[in-house]
């Protein structure tokens, strides 16, 4: 009874929906074929209200776009005699294989640390680090780890990069690299008022592979005896051909 | 012309993977040697995830050295008893080195043993040889006759098979030993395990070394097939688009490689592997030794 009541009362609380996001993406399915070399989405929208606009406090755009995520491990080396060898690693539980942000302006301003934590906004709380051994920096390794992944566009940070028109439409574009990995990668757009999220909404992006990548990918997975003698079938008869072209040329 | 390779999942430019393969191949041809030691650190360099660079490389090493192979069957220059008896220790081997990698995975520096047993054997092989084709050369300006058939220990031991081809008279445990030995490094190092195994023909069989290069591409060709099924079967990890690649520039460069390497004396070819090996054994160790860029280093989650 008295749970019925806090959540009626949690409902009463929560205010009437004056702006909301309203969006579109250029494409909803990325196919990586041979000659995959990246691809540039553009991200569009616009704000939907019932009321005049609201000019007593800013309004913010935020659009993430952030790949599967995975698991991995973060080494370090260090000097041991004359040598460097990896002395010690942190085990990040969950990182995206993709994390781009587009902003409207510069984050700071647009989100508060809380309303970042909550909503995983940027990169560094988009990543669940495990728990660090006795005596190991672990934020050094997360660091460390956006550091790589920004260095290879794979985290992107595009502050400033949504163009907000009339506080009304907004657009940009992420460039996505070349070394896309498979599967759904989730769009998600936050409307910002006064560094609070007012109004949210997530799409999914679709990256395939298509044609003779996909029959490969599958293959190599599905029947890796048959994939292996493929290889080997290749290899072999690549071999031999090459042999016998020789010998014909010379002859 | 850049191409997406499906299994390593990265996008790289065809025409360098080509020119890759081709270089490799030359030497394969010239000196009887896979080329794995040096393909799989050029795969690192340019990007490939180290797992699908190893397993793809010995994949092409079967394709460079069956080209080179037809190349020396032609000239009857295998000696198809002595590579049995090394394919056999080789087999052996290969499991043997899979095992080991496992066990070096588990304790995670994997990466580290890999460096340091490239460094320490090809320093040690490079350094040797330099030595011994530079004490040939010296000798043979003197005139002096080149006694191959040395008696040491290897022609005490029981089990004594004849090798006609080599013109030898041995116990088949010393070529066993070889073969197992290379096998365990293909697995380990992913190479072919030729920059061992010619040296060890030579030098502790006394093998002449006109047959050596031809037997020796006998043995690694199915050494290496076999890694790759290995490979392929428990780690999905052979890429056939680079594959593909590197064995077209690889398989042309091979059957240019060996005419350069029959042109050539014997002992010419030995000090340039020499200095090729002490290089690459070089390099690795620099890695070893400078500070890295980075320090930090990103791996995949089950602790490899």
């Amino acid at each position: 009874m008295i749970l019925r009541l806090l959540i009626l009362l949690t409902l009463c609380a929560l205010p009437v929906r004056a702006e909301e996001v309203v969006a579109g993406l250029s494409q909803r399915q990325i196919s990586i074929s041979t000659n995959f070399d990246g691809s540039e989405i553009l991200i569009f929208g616009a704000i939907k209200r019932q009321q005049a606009i609201d000019y007593s406090t800013e309004l913010g755009v935020i659009i993430t776009v952030s790949g599967p995520d995975e698991a991995l491990t973060v080494r370090r080396k260090e000097k041991v005699g004359p040598i460097w060898v990896n002395v010690d690693a942190l085990g990040v539980q969950s990182a995206p294989t993709l994390y781009a942000v587009s902003t409207s302006a510069p984050i700071s301003e647009l989100v508060s640390e809380d309303t970042d934590l909550l909503h995983r906004i940027s990169v560094r709380s988009a990543i669940f680090a495990g728990m660090a051994d006795q005596g190991v920096d672990g934020d050094a390794f997360t660091e460390a780890l956006i550091r790589i992944r920004t260095e290879s566009k794979r985290y992107q940070m595009n502050e400033g990069a949504v163009e907000l028109t009339s506080d009304t439409l907004f657009n940009t574009s992420v460039s996505l690299p070349a070394n896309l990995v498979e599967g759904n990668y989730a769009v998600r757009f936050l409307l910002l008022r006064d560094k609070q999220v007012i109004s949210q909404y997530e799409t999914v992006i679709f990256v395939r592979k298509v044609g003779m990548e996909r029959f490969l990918h599958a293959l190599a997975y599905e029947q890796p005896y048959l994939y292996g003698l493929l290889s080997l079938f290749i290899a072999i008869a690549a071999g031999w051909g090459a042999s016998a072209v020789f010998r014909y040329v010379r002859n | 012309m850049q191409i997406y390779l499906p299994i390593a999942e990265v996008s790289v430019n065809a025409f360098l993977l080509l020119g890759v393969g081709g270089l490799v191949g030359v030497l394969s041809g010239m000196f009887g040697v896979g080329g794995g030691f040096l393909i799989t650190p050029l795969l690192f360099f340019i990007g490939i995830p180290p797992a699908v660079a190893v397993a793809t490389s010995v994949n092409q090493i079967v394709a460079s050295s069956f080209s080179a192979l037809l190349a020396h069957l032609k000239r009857k220059t295998v000696d198809m008893r002595m590579g049995s008896v090394l394919l056999a220790g080789g087999l052996a081997g290969s499991l043997l080195g899979v095992q080991v990698f496992n066990m070096l995975r588990a304790l995670g520096q994997v990466d580290l043993l890999v460096n340091l047993s490239y460094v320490v054997l090809l320093g040690i092989v490079g350094f040797l040889m330099l030595i011994e084709s530079v004490n040939a050369i010296r000798r043979s300006r003197k005139g002096t006759l080149i006694t191959r058939h040395k008696h040491n220990w290897v022609h005490n031991l029981p089990m004594k098979i004849k090798f006609r081809k080599s013109g030898l008279y041995i116990s088949v445990i010393p070529p066993l030993l070889v073969g197992l030995l290379v096998g365990v490094l293909s697995a380990i190092m992913g190479v072919g395990g030729g920059f061992l195994m010619v040296p060890a023909m030579i030098y502790l069989l006394g093998m002449p070394t006109k047959v050596v290069i031809g037997t020796s591409l006998f043995q690694i060709i199915f050494v290496t097939a076999f890694t790759t099924m290995l490979h392929a079967v428990t780690n999905n990890t052979v890429d056939i688009v680079l594959a593909v690649l590197l064995l077209v520039g690889g398989v042309i460069g091979a059957q240019i490689g060996t005419r350069i390497g029959l042109k050539m004396k014997a002992e010419q070819l030995r000090i340039l592997l020499a200095g090729l090996v002490l290089l690459v054994c070089g390099k690795l160790a620099l890695d070893l030794l400078l500070m890295p860029s980075e320090l930090y280093s990103l791996g995949r989650g089950d602790g490899n």
